[in-house]
């Protein structure tokens, strides 16, 4: 039987639709509520900070109480990366409106939340540097001195020989884009409920993270503690989309308040807080500059990124993240004969940065499919057709940075969009549309997803910490059901499914036999937690060479059940099966193996348990999103008419699992490039605190998705499959913008700015028409 | 603050309960029943993930206090199943149709369908878009929720292929 590549429903739902999963604030009932006091300026010194009046059984702590806690200081081994600091609770200073300053627990959130708005606080304010413009100006407020002029990170790659490529070219097309602030917004917010265990003296810190091992690792240094001395669990998580990898403040805040006061603290956010004091993302501005030969191929490309990356760095992953992907990725599937690239990380006074689905990837395949699509129109060539000459072909191909390019279907997924969209057809309607005044468009996105890189690729960024491998403890237990302990940590990916599809495969049992544990630092072997696109790739590479294993070690005790060599023994449908067709059953090597040891002992030991780990290189998955739009131009609304996604991620073990993935991250592309923007006031103020401010789109804004699937089975990863968590996010801005700015083309203008809301593609439209007039 | 009493009835069981008249339906539904399947994702009543069914609409659990319960017929995820955990039509296609990834928004949604379903009045595509629109999810992109809800309306007798105009 193969259970891989079958639409198998989730283990995890039946739960989960009776209402018995269990969050992080399913866990925290009865615990003691904690709430904290978050600054209301965005700069400034802490003049007074007085607690209120405490009844019985209350808790206040601020930056004085926490003060053997050491900041949070994630840190790259780079010399031209500076290492801020952020404390848990600050002393002296604030850095962003929503910064934790003290906190208060009591017996109930009311109470809790009637404490911290008796708590006196006055600060002296400062001019705040709030955008990037404001950061780099000459003069600009300082946001941390150990960084002048607010570039925390700067990164730069220049070749010899690159003015002369650039020379060489008959037309170059430059521009600069701007991609507006998002919050990954997952509807779960951010919570943890820490319980100090009197009888051994350790915590237990329940948080809805992605990163368990991580999270404890991050806290156990911040605090001092052993980390035998906390488990950290990952319980049902509600979303992440990389908001809930970083470690943030208020969870060493709850261990140190189990310890100090041996009790049982939660603190569970509210959504205004998880908008905007959580993490930020996609806060850039470009400028590309690329020259291209008559025949419109690319010879020479050239970018200056900044990223707008808060107040504090992210740990562990560091405000480096967005820059430095940038920096590296921004290629993509395209041959690039010159690539010159500056980056830089610019610190404000506003919420910090930290990864969002995709990182930089929506922006950069923003930049540089819209650099294809005008330079197609420079060219005078059909935007398939440019993308076509430039696309890799032939592989494995090497990327200006370094990467090597896997085996992938860059110019088949272009041509099979290309198939399905009628090109020829879509322009006729278009034009006839014009005629009556409608502006139709259509957009088209081609990139490629770096996704289950390992060890080197991470330590390639001079992380100091540096994530990557996967392993896994597999076992049988003696009434035979398999349990495969795993480090990363799902959070709706559907891995209980996915990756007992794999071990089934190779184990020759049910998946409804296999248990996969997870989210547990007592239960589980050190890993690195779910986040980009790694975990089925890496987690499910670790999965199969346990599984292997284990398969292994039954054959010899079913070689000798079934008198045989072990080179004979097949397993399949729960037994293993000798060359003759004698045949035992799993369950019962398992139980032989365990309670009547003496038979099998001498050629397998003493139980059914291995251990197998992962580490790759990495694998690129590819796709060519394609979108067509129409925009009123009256108002500047945009509406999607069709949406197709060609998608190759290799081999797919779950297709339904897979489409999810491909859906869910369209949502969230489609939200990036048309809904959400976190707004702030110049005076450093967030305005988006309501879901009635930062507006994620509804299943009216959503359009029915067309998936289409090719599979290049990757060469470079053990299961042939390549992760897809990422690629709907990352194709859908620019394939969207695209579709705008193909509908807007008989105004002369384009889309250099998301999300392109109505204000701003009716901008753009009356500016043209202002023009046209004048 | 002084709490009061309020009597309600959950799932058909009835309940008393002493709260603050400022505790929310949400909140007093998970921390004074102990029904955590009803999750709060926004608590100003944009999200609908703690959509519940009060006298038979559906109601967002964190726009109404708990004291304003008294009296009332409440119906939450906890009382879709059969006692012994079997998934009715409407959560089994959510389950066959990937109507759920992180499950957070997932009771907010059932409860909202099941009021749908349960109305008495057939509906197709555009409507069931334009009640669905009400709830937020952040995982699935929506398709898998509304081929779950459109296959339980076959199932149920409540699907029309053009909806009643």
């Amino acid at each position: 039987m193969n259970w891989v590549g079958r639409r198998l429903p989730r283990t995890e739902d039946p739960p989960l639709l009776r209402g018995e999963g269990r969050y992080v604030a399913d866990i925290a009932i009865g615990a003691k509520v904690v709430r904290f006091l978050r600054s209301p300026v965005a700069s400034g010194r802490i003049a007074t900070l007085r607690p209120p009046a405490l009844p019985p059984g209350t808790v206040f702590a601020s930056g004085a109480d926490l003060a053997g806690v050491k900041p949070i200081r994630p840190a790259l081994r780079r010399f031209d990366y500076k290492a801020v600091e952020q404390p848990v609770l600050p002393l002296d200073r604030v850095h962003f409106v929503g910064q934790p300053i003290a906190l208060v627990a009591a017996e109930s959130a009311e109470l809790a939340e009637d404490l911290v708005e008796q708590i006196e606080l006055e600060i002296e304010a400062e001019d705040p540097a709030v955008g990037l413009e404001a950061a780099l100006a000459p003069g600009a407020p300082q946001v941390h001195a150990v960084a002048p002029g607010n570039v925390i990170l700067e990164g730069a790659i220049r070749p010899e020989g690159f003015a002369a490529a650039m020379g060489a070219a008959a037309h170059v097309v430059e521009f600069a884009f701007r991609s507006h602030r998002v919050n990954a917004t997952p509807l779960e917010g951010r919570g943890g409920c820490a319980e100090y265990d009197r009888a051994t003296g350790r915590v237990r810190l329940a948080a809805s993270c992605q990163m368990p091992h991580m999270l404890r690792s991050g806290i156990c240094d911040l605090l001092g503690l052993p980390e035998a001395d906390l488990q950290v669990i990952a319980p049902d998580v509600g979303g992440g989309f990389g908001q809930k990898m970083a470690l943030f403040p208020e969870y060493p805040a709850l261990v140190w308040l189990a310890r100090a006061y041996r009790g049982r603290f939660a603190w569970i956010e509210d959504r205004n807080e998880n908008l905007t004091a959580s993490a930020h993302s996609r806060d850039q501005k470009h400028v590309l500059r690329a020259g291209f030969d008559a025949e419109g191929r690319i010879l020479a490309l050239e970018a200056d990124i900044l990223a707008d990356v808060g107040a504090f760095s992210c740990y562990p992953v560091t405000s480096g993240v967005e820059p430095l992907m940038a920096l590296a990725e921004y290629p993509g599937p395209y041959r690039l004969p010159a690539y010159a690239v500056r980056a830089r990380g610019v610190l404000t006074h506003t919420c910090p940065m930290a990864p969002y689905r995709g990182v930089s990837r929506p922006v950069i395949t923003f930049g540089i499919e819209r650099l294809m699509d005008r330079a197609a129109a420079a060219t005078g060539l059909d935007p398939v057709e440019i993308r076509r000459r430039n696309l890799h072909a032939e592989f494995p191909a090497k990327s200006p940075t370094g990467f090597v390019l896997d085996a992938a279907s860059y110019i088949e997924a272009l041509d099979e969009a290309a198939r399905h969209l009628d090109i020829p057809g879509f322009r006729t309607a278009q034009a006839a549309a014009r005629r009556e005044g409608r502006h139709l468009g259509l957009g088209i996105a081609v990139f490629n997803e770096r996704t289950g890189y390992g060890t080197p690729a991470f330590a390639a960024r001079s992380m100091e910490i540096v994530p990557g491998y996967e392993v896994v403890d597999i076992a049988m237990t003696p009434t035979g059901e398999v349990e495969a302990r795993i480090g990363s940590s799902p959070h709706g990916q559907g891995l209980r499914t996915t990756l007992a599809q794999i071990i089934a495969d190779r184990l020759g049992v049910e998946p409804a036999a296999i248990r996969i544990i997870h989210g547990d630092t007592d239960r589980t072997p050190y890993g690195w937690g779910t986040f980009a696109s790694r975990s089925l790739v890496i987690g499910g590479g670790a999965c199969q060479v346990a599984a292997d294993k284990l398969a292994a070690k039954l054959k010899r005790a079913a070689s000798r059940l079934l008198q045989c060599g072990e080179e004979q023994v097949t397993l399949r449908d729960g037994e293993a099966v000798s060359g003759t067709g004698a045949s035992v059953a799993l369950k019962e090597v398992a139980r032989i193996a365990h309670q009547r040891s003496e038979l099998v002992s001498d050629s397998v030991g003493f139980n059914l348990a291995e251990s197998g780990s992962y580490d790759p290189p990495g694998t690129f998955s590819n796709a060519c999103h394609a979108c067509i739009v129409e925009v009123e131009a009256a108002t500047g609304a945009v509406r999607i008419l069709r949406y197709l996604v060609v998608e190759d991620a290799g081999r797919i073990i779950n297709p339904m699992i897979a489409d999810g993935q491909v859906r869910g991250g369209i949502a969230q592309g489609i939200a990036n490039a048309l809904l959400e923007e976190i707004v702030y006031a110049p005076d450093g103020n967030c305005l988006s605190g309501t879901l009635a401010d930062y507006i994620p789109p509804t299943c009216a804004e959503i359009p029915a998705i067309e998936i289409h699937h090719l599979e290049t089975i990757s060469p470079a990863t053990l299961t042939g499959a390549k992760g897809l968590g990422e690629g709907g996010t990352i194709g859908a801005p620019a394939a969207v913008c695209n579709a705008i700015s193909d509908a807007l083309s008989s105004f002369g203008v384009d889309v250099t700015e998301f999300p392109a809301t109505p204000p701003r593609v009716r901008a753009l439209i009356r500016g043209a028409m202002i023009r046209g007039k004048a | 603050m002084t709490k009061r009493e309020v009597r309600f009835t959950v799932n058909g069981e009835a309940r008393a309960v002493l709260v603050e008249p400022r505790r929310t339906l949400g909140d007093t539904l998970r921390e004074d029943c102990g029904l955590t399947g009803t999750h709060l994702g926004c608590e100003h009543g944009v999200c609908g993930a703690c959509t519940v069914m009060v006298d038979g609409q559906p109601v967002r659990s964190c726009l109404m206090f708990g004291v304003q319960a008294e009296g009332a017929e409440i119906r939450t995820v906890e009382g879709l199943a059969a006692a012994d955990g079997t998934l009715n039509p409407l959560q089994r296609a959510f389950w066959e149709n990937h109507g759920l990834q992180c499950g957070y928004c997932t009771p907010g949604f059932l409860m909202l369908a099941t009021w749908l379903l349960e109305r008495g009045e057939p509906f197709g595509e555009e409507e069931m878009r334009h009640v669905l629109s009400s709830n937020l999810c952040r995982c699935t992109g929506y398709q898998g929720i509304l081929d779950s809800v459109r296959q339980a309306a076959r199932e149920l007798g409540q699907w029309t292929e053009s909806a009643p105009g």
